[in-house]
């Protein structure tokens, strides 16, 4: 590799590097690093070499405490090893990076810094997780932008060679690892220099080998453990120096030069900032801006913080500084300060008291930045101000109004961008392609030598429906800008639904162009808008612009995807390029990016770049406001108060204003709550047609987003029915003179379309149409007011609903509804069912991942409660931990309920002994039973609270809920059953404890992008899978067989659902732990996800996911436990393989192996049924014997 | 054997005028290696349908691309691949150079396809992989209300004359019947100097189930009733065009072969009589061509042409001629 300019982002940049300087990547995939994994492994499978010639290997592993070990063995194998993480997972290598430090083993983890999970878990950039590992022994380099991330890479992999001491390189998630910036990369030669063959040789000479053995790792005592601790000191000394020695050897060689520690701005400052990160180039150039208005400010820029630098701290802070300020990303909970503040702190404290400087200044310790919260300009002034004051406060936080502590500083907005750089900002969806046309403007624009360019983009955490919003950057100066853009020259509304939610214009200044995408034309347009949008335009002298993109798209083959469009707009518009230009480079840039993927798409993209200009229409601006409407409100008229007041704020993208008043203090937030979030996903959704309808409930239950609803009612309810209200007649017996109505909420549906796939109906007259069908509605006004009066129609009475059929479920009140899973998830109707059958007493331990992030991603989360105030209680601990998690609650239940027992049987006396019994002995296992049994809790919790409150009718109050059975839910996906967490699914379904697993097994971590876990079935591609994964997908259904006690099941809901249903009810009812294995069809595999239940099905039927259930009670009654539930295969792997991506990719890359898979996988599916039916034909004893006893069912809360 | 079966077809010297038209048996490499050895002249391969090829290209692409770049902690759902093109065209090309390779008699690639995008670039790798010659299998779907006739007739000279110019190989173009004036149709593909006509495409046309109330696609194979149209033009053209005449449809047995020669083909082609009665049936049709040669005293290019329509005649009154002959001998027979 030679040197060149490329755009890049700070993953590529470091992860370049690392590659090339490697021969091994054991690798764990975490947001927001795995980017630098993936991209490794991409180019491991593209036989991309390293600088020696040889192809690194890049190992995915169960999780990062996996990747540690394998990589400590590595690298005491001799290996050059490298690693790629971030938060939890740095967290989970700490065990292995003392012993890697303590050993002294060179190696390199490059880490997107990010947050760590506390009152919630964020995805986003801080310092949090390396500062929690500063004490483990290794050394940490910073990087600040895309370029030292790259650069400062070398400089680690040189310097943990060198030093021996291992090195830690990171740099902030997101606002540093996803930034596209220009990138000047270095050649192989370049690194040939820091990295040479005697600093590899002596690498491998410490390895272990038989040919000259030694021992390493063992266990000390306390005659010379603390002395070997001190004996690795000299290395550490050593490392300042040769980092020093590295830098100006790569300055000569790059002309870029880098310090331990820089120094900007006036040499007699009087105020100084010592920064590290990102947020560094924040206060340099704000600095420097203040210093020309007659301010003495400097910045000390740190790079290097373990092993500290104190003595070049110490010098670069002048002598002059009477107030420094040092910031940390970072929060340590009560702490004298953070880290990098208590040192700085130390080391003036140090050199002072022993005479070396002269003046010790006021310090102050300031947080910013935690979870990529804004670091800007205004920011850092607002810190300068503090600072110039006489007594600034000790302490501080910048960028959050803390009203409660007040610990924040005020700040104001300060613009000190260079006036030739153009500023662009675009709104779009996540399926319009807007982010990924707006990277390749970036690549054209960039890709000029004498042109810099920067982008940055915003994602919502909706999976369906998401904006985006993307900053963009051009100018001829390089751009250091490490926060977002907030006036812009130029800002793009690529769908026409976001300017009516939240004000676009709120980064417009005077003269800004807009260009809208809009659904009318340049006459109609302006009376569209709303009256705020409207107000601004005129006062703003906004040149606007419009273009009516969807129909071009569409006429040129494109379907929803206008970026192609929009972007050949912004060029003609912005005028960063003549048109002509523009349009060749845009062309050419379709070419680079699809010529290899398809030719087709190429020739669509071309004519819709030929097809845009001559729709494109400069919009002439009345002179005044005529509109009438606002923007949509946020939430419904009807939300609560908090709703209101904190989650519309969030909604509206007004999140960052909220005080530290208005936000919980311990991560609790009101349940059901997407409910009141005002949104309009499709305008393309479900439409119930009553007249052909069997009323099987089928669509309901299949409905990923809970928004398909049922209910009967009488005949006299549909008084007062907004004309025509859609209703039939019920068609179950025993309920004469009753309607049925099937309503869709309109503003939720997302128009997936698995109802209409579910339907079992086919309309004589109209063979392709079914009982329920998508049809376009613009306006859903109708619909809306169908949805009001439906809401008035009272809730079908639980215990009058048969449970056992698909049929019944659609008249239970989903208390899991509208989540932001993606449209036509496969995730979504099973945690829904569970939310319907047990919904009112459940607990569910979730596990990170999807199921997290749409069951508990804010502003709005779809976990609700019924009528009575009752739903299921939701936490999500880690990712490894969940069934643990989960079994904790269960344990928690166990001794409420058996202290609610106690004490019920100490205030029995005073109760009615009917009353008690029933408490105490009623069985609880039909929906009828536990209506009785809630009840007498009721009856009895009223009791308790007229009676005289002593200690044992205060504590029998404070646990009688338990009395009703509690129903424990651990729900996670397949990185975490099969991965991650695997050890403690096992340990849990060992556990013998009333619990219930729900696997959501897509077969790829889905969260993260789609890597390969061990559920992964054999010859797909995956991420880490990229030549098909060679391995089959692991059988946990028998592993959990093996222990004889636990209920399981194996089910796909599109294949059948009754025996779904049946599973969930009989695990739930099992009183000991219980596994349900879901098929869950997902984006990863690469189909339309309308036809995901049909895929459900074949993936049955051709044998790779037999139906099965193993129900120990059958045994105890003497009965085969183990039930087939679907047919013997009647279809080919092949005929449900070729309709995936996943499956398919191979045949593109390998045919051969493609062909060899798809035998394996034929022939494994045959095996595996002939075991199946031979155990379906067993007798009971043949099966393991069931250790559970009457003390487990006793320990259970079963009464 | 002593008649001299060796033929000139596409410029290519056969050992037989029979070949082996685009068909399934040529799916691996023993079916080729069956067919050569039954003594076909030639061996077309199956299409490479190039609708296909981009559709799945695109396809695959925008499944790639659809959820990209919407949800910040996973920018993509699948590995990045440098090119989707592999798979079909792939396999198809490393399938034709390995035939090409194991058999001694010519190797024809077929190109499917009805746009005239991507077909230059494939035909150009089709004679990298060793392709004795392209034949072009233009096939136009139905249903298309909007193009009129002139373009179609437009587009069928655009892609043979792009094809011809991109390699150097003889080309063929395989035809629909179905033009308003088929003979002016292809005296201008001849026109471009295309090295054969293929006559005729037959369309896959689909059926209908009464009782799922569905549209099932299949393929049926020809019967002896296929062969007229094309013995009709056959003898129409022969003698009339530069471009060498392969006659295909209906032939089952080795007089649908004679027929079609001497109606004035230079090779005659056949899938289904292979399909039916397997690869070796090719030897059983060339072996009655040779005893009915014997039995004539004539050679094969004595044979040849020997029914064409002269060249002196009007080919219309000797079709009318035709028409009214059919007429007379159906009252005839029925009585009618």
């Amino acid at each position: 590799m030679e040197r060149t300019r490329i755009i890049a982002d700070g993953n590529t940049a470091a992860a370049s590097v690392a590659y090339r300087c490697s021969e091994l990547c054991s690798i764990y995939p975490i947001t927001p690093s795995s980017p630098m994994a993936e991209t490794a492994d991409e180019w491991s499978a593209g036989k991309r070499v390293n600088i020696w010639g040889d192809i690194p290997s890049v190992i995915e592993m169960q999780s990062e405490g996996g990747a540690a070990g394998a990589l400590h063995g590595a690298l005491q194998g001799g290996a050059l090893t490298t690693t790629f993480t971030a938060s939890q997972g740095l967290l989970l290598m700490i065990p292995n990076m003392y012993k890697i430090a303590g050993e002294l083993t060179s190696t390199v983890f490059h880490v997107a810094a990010r947050s760590l999970a506390a009152q919630g878990l964020s995805i986003f950039g801080d310092h949090q997780d390396v500062m929690a590992c500063r004490q483990t022994g290794f050394a940490m380099l910073c990087s600040a932008t895309v370029q030292e991330c790259h650069d400062l890479a070398l400089i680690s992999h040189a310097a943990t060679l060198q030093s021996r001491v291992p090195f830690m390189h990171f740099f902030e998630g997101f606002r540093t690892s996803h930034e596209l910036n220009v990138l000047e990369t270095l050649s192989d030669d370049d690194i040939r220099q820091f990295i040479t063959d005697d600093l590899v040789h002596a690498h491998r000479e410490r390895a272990l080998s038989p040919a000259h053995p030694f021992i390493r790792g063992t266990a000390q005592n306390p005659d010379i453990h603390f002395q070997a601790r001190e004996a690795a000191n000299a290395y550490y000394e050593k490392v300042p120096g040769i980092l020093q020695t590295l830098f100006d050897r790569f300055a000569e060689l790059t002309g870029r030069g880098y310090h331990l520690v820089d120094y900007f701005g006036d040499p007699q400052a009087e105020q100084v900032i010592v920064c590290m990160g990102s947020g560094a180039k924040t206060v340099q150039h704000t600095i420097e801006h203040l210093n020309k208005q007659g301010h003495k400010l400097g910045l000390v820029l740190v790079r290097l913080f373990r092993p500290f630098p104190a003595a070049e701290i110490v010098k670069a802070i002048p002598e002059t500084a009477r107030t420094v300020a040092v910031l940390d990303r970072t929060k340590e909970p009560g702490s004298e300060g953070e880290p990098l503040f208590l040192d700085v702190m130390s080391a003036l404290s140090q050199a002072v008291s022993r005479g070396t400087r002269e003046h010790m200044p006021i310090i102050s310790g300031g947080r910013y930045g935690i979870s990529s919260k804004e670091f800007t300009a205004g920011m850092a002034a607002g810190i300068v101000t503090e600072l110039e004051l006489d007594q600034p406060r000790p302490h501080f936080t910048i960028g959050i109004d803390d009203d409660v502590t007040h610990l924040s500083l005020p700040w104001q907005d300060l613009d000190i961008e260079d006036p030739k750089t153009l500023r662009a900002v675009f709104f779009g969806m996540g399926s319009d392609g807007t982010v990924g046309a707006n990277k390749n403007t970036i690549k054209i624009l960039g890709s000029d030598p004498g042109t810099y360019a920067q982008g940055y983009f915003e994602y919502d955490s909706r999976k369906s429906g998401s904006r985006t919003t993307s900053h963009l950057r051009f100018g001829p100066n390089p751009i250091e800008s490490p926060y977002l853009v907030n006036q812009a020259e130029f800002i793009g509304v690529h769908n026409f639904n976001i300017l009516e939610s939240i004000d676009v214009l709120t980064m417009a200044h005077e003269g800004t162009t807009v260009l809208i995408n809009a659904p009318y034309g340049p006459d109609e347009l302006w009376d569209h808008l709303p009256d705020s949008m409207q107000r601004q335009i005129i006062d703003k002298k906004i040149n606007l612009w419009t273009i009516d993109a969807l129909p071009v798209a569409r006429k040129v083959g494109l379907r929803n995807r206008t970026n192609t469009i929009l972007q050949t707009c912004f060029f003609a518009i912005s005028g960063v390029l003549p048109r002509d230009e523009a349009i060749a480079r845009i062309k050419d840039s379709i070419q680079k990016t699809y010529g290899k993927k398809s030719q087709k798409i190429v020739e669509m993209n071309h004519a819709a770049v030929d097809a845009s200009l001559e729709h494109l229409h400069q919009v002439s601006v009345p002179d005044r406001v005529t509109s009438t409407h606002g923007l949509i409100p946020p939430v419904t008229d009807d939300a609560p108060e908090f709703v209101r007041d904190v989650t519309a704020r969030m909604i509206e993208g007004l999140g960052n204003t909220l005080p530290v008043s208005a936000v919980p203090d311990d991560g609790t937030y009101p349940a059901g709550t997407t409910k009141y979030e005002q949104r309009t996903l499709s305008d393309l959704i479900a439409e119930w047609d009553p007249s052909e309808c069997i009323q099987c409930g089928n669509c309901a239950f299949v409905c990923p987003h809970g928004v398909i609803r049922a209910k009967y009612y009488p005949q006299s309810a549909l008084e007062g029915a907004p004309a025509g209200f859609p209703t039939a007649t019920l068609n179950a017996a025993g309920l004469p003179e009753s309607n049925y109505t099937l309503q869709v909420v309109p503003d939720q549906c997302t128009g997936c379309g698995l109802c209409v796939e579910a339907c079992p109906v086919r309309p004589t007259a109209h063979p392709d149409r079914r009982a329920i069908n998508l049809e376009e509605h613009l306006d859903k006004t109708a619909q809306r007011e169908n949805l009001s009066f439906f809401e008035t129609l009272p809730v079908n009475d639980r215990s009058r609903v048969d449970f056992a059929s698909v049929r019944g479920t659609q008249f239970l009140q989903p208390l899991f509804e509208f989540s932001g899973a993606c449209a036509g998830c496969g995730e979504t109707p099973y945690v829904k069912l569970v939310s319907q059958l047990f919904g009112d007493r459940a607990e569910v331990a979730n596990a990170t991942g999807c199921s997290s992030i749409y069951g508990g991603n804010l502003p709005t989360t779809p976990w609700g409660k019924n009528a009575d105030g009752r739903g299921p209680a939701w936490s999500n601990s880690l990712f490894e931990d969940n069934a643990e998690f989960g079994l904790g609650m269960r344990l928690a239940a166990d001794v409420q309920t058996n202290l609610a027992k106690v004490r019920l049987g100490q205030l029995a006396d005073r109760l009615d002994p009917e009353l008690v019994d029933g408490l105490l002995n009623a069985p609880q296992l039909t929906e009828h039973d536990l209506v009785s049994q809630q009840e007498r809790v009721h009856t009895l919790q009223s009791i308790l609270s007229d009676m005289e409150q002593t200690p044992a009718v205060r504590d029998l109050i404070s646990v009688a809920d338990h009395l009703l059975r509690r129903s424990v839910w651990i729900i996670g996906g397949d990185g975490w059953a099969y991965d991650i967490g695997s050890g403690g699914v096992d340990h849990v379904l060992a556990s013998g404890r009333d619990v219930n697993i729900l696997v959501l097994d897509t077969e790829v971590y889905s969260n993260t992008g789609g890597q390969a876990s061990k559920s992964t079935p054999m010859g797909a591609v995956a991420k880490f899978a990229t030549s098909g994964k060679p391995t089959g997908k692991k059988d946990m259904a028998m592993q959990a067989i093996a222990y004889g006690s636990v209920y399981v099941a194996r089910v796909a809901l599109g294949a059948d659902p009754q025996q779904t249903l049946r599973a969930f009810r009989e695990a739930e009812a099992y009183p000991g732990p219980s596994l349900i294995i879901a098929y869950s069809h997902c984006i990863a595999h690469g189909y339309d996800l309308k036809n995901g239940l049909d895929q459900q099905y074949k993936a049955v039927h051709c044998g790779h996911w037999p139906l099965m259930r193993y129900n120990p009670v059958l045994a105890d009654e003497g009965h085969n436990p183990f039930l087939l539930d679907s047919p013997r295969p009647d279809i080919t792997w092949r005929e449900y393989a070729k309709l995936e991506l996943r499956y398919r990719m191979l045949s593109k890359s390998n045919p051969e192996a493609a062909e060899r898979f798809l035998d394996l996988d034929q022939r494994s599916v045959e095996r595996r049924w002939t075991e199946y039916e031979e155990m379906a034909t067993r007798t009971a004893d043949r099966f393991t014997f069931d250790a559970r006893t009457s003390e487990f069912a006793a320990g259970s809360s079963r009464a | 054997m002593s008649v001299d079966l060796s033929t000139k077809y596409l410029g290519l010297d056969l050992r037989s005028p029979l070949v082996a038209s685009a068909g399934p048996i040529q799916q691996n490499l023993d079916g080729v290696r069956a067919l050569a050895d039954s003594g076909v002249g030639a061996i077309v391969m199956y299409s490479l349908f190039e609708e296909q090829v981009r559709h799945e290209e695109a396809r695959q692409a925008e499944l790639e691309l659809e959820y990209m770049d919407s949800f910040a902690e996973s920018l993509s759902f699948f590995p990045t691949v440098q090119s989707n093109e592999g798979g079909i065209t792939a396999e198809y090309l490393a399938h034709l150079e390995a035939s090409a390779k194991a058999v001694d008699v010519p190797v024809i690639a077929s190109l499917n396809g009805a746009t005239n995008g991507g077909w230059v670039q494939t035909a150009h790798r089709m004679q990298d992989a060793g392709a004795a010659a392209i034949e072009c299998n233009i096939y136009m779907v139905p249903g298309d209300v909007e193009m009129t006739g002139a373009e179609v007739e437009d587009r069928h000279v655009e892609i043979v004359t792009a094809v011809r110019d991109a390699v150097d190989i003889p080309v063929a173009v395989k035809l629909s019947p179905f033009f308003s004036a088929p003979g002016n149709m292809i005296a201008r593909l001849d026109a471009t100097g295309v090295d054969g006509l293929v006559l005729f495409n037959r369309f896959l046309q689909p059926d209908i189930d009464l009782e799922k109330l569905e549209v099932v696609p299949g393929v049926w194979l020809s019967s002896q009733s296929d062969q007229r149209v094309p013995l009709t033009w056959i003898a129409s053209l022969s003698g009339r065009v530069n471009a060498s005449l392969a006659a295909t449809s209906g032939v089952d047995t080795s007089d649908d072969v004679l027929k079609y020669l001497l109606a004035g083909a230079d090779v005659v082609m056949t899938t289904s009589s292979l399909v039916r009665y397997g690869a070796s049936y090719a030897g059983t049709l060339i072996d009655g061509v040779s005893q009915w040669l014997e039995r004539k005293a004539l050679t094969l290019e004595e044979a040849r042409g020997l029914l064409a329509v002269p060249a002196d005649a009007s080919s219309s009154e000797y079709e009318r001629n035709g028409y009214v002959a059919a007429l007379e001998k159906a009252k005839a027979t029925y009585g009618g």
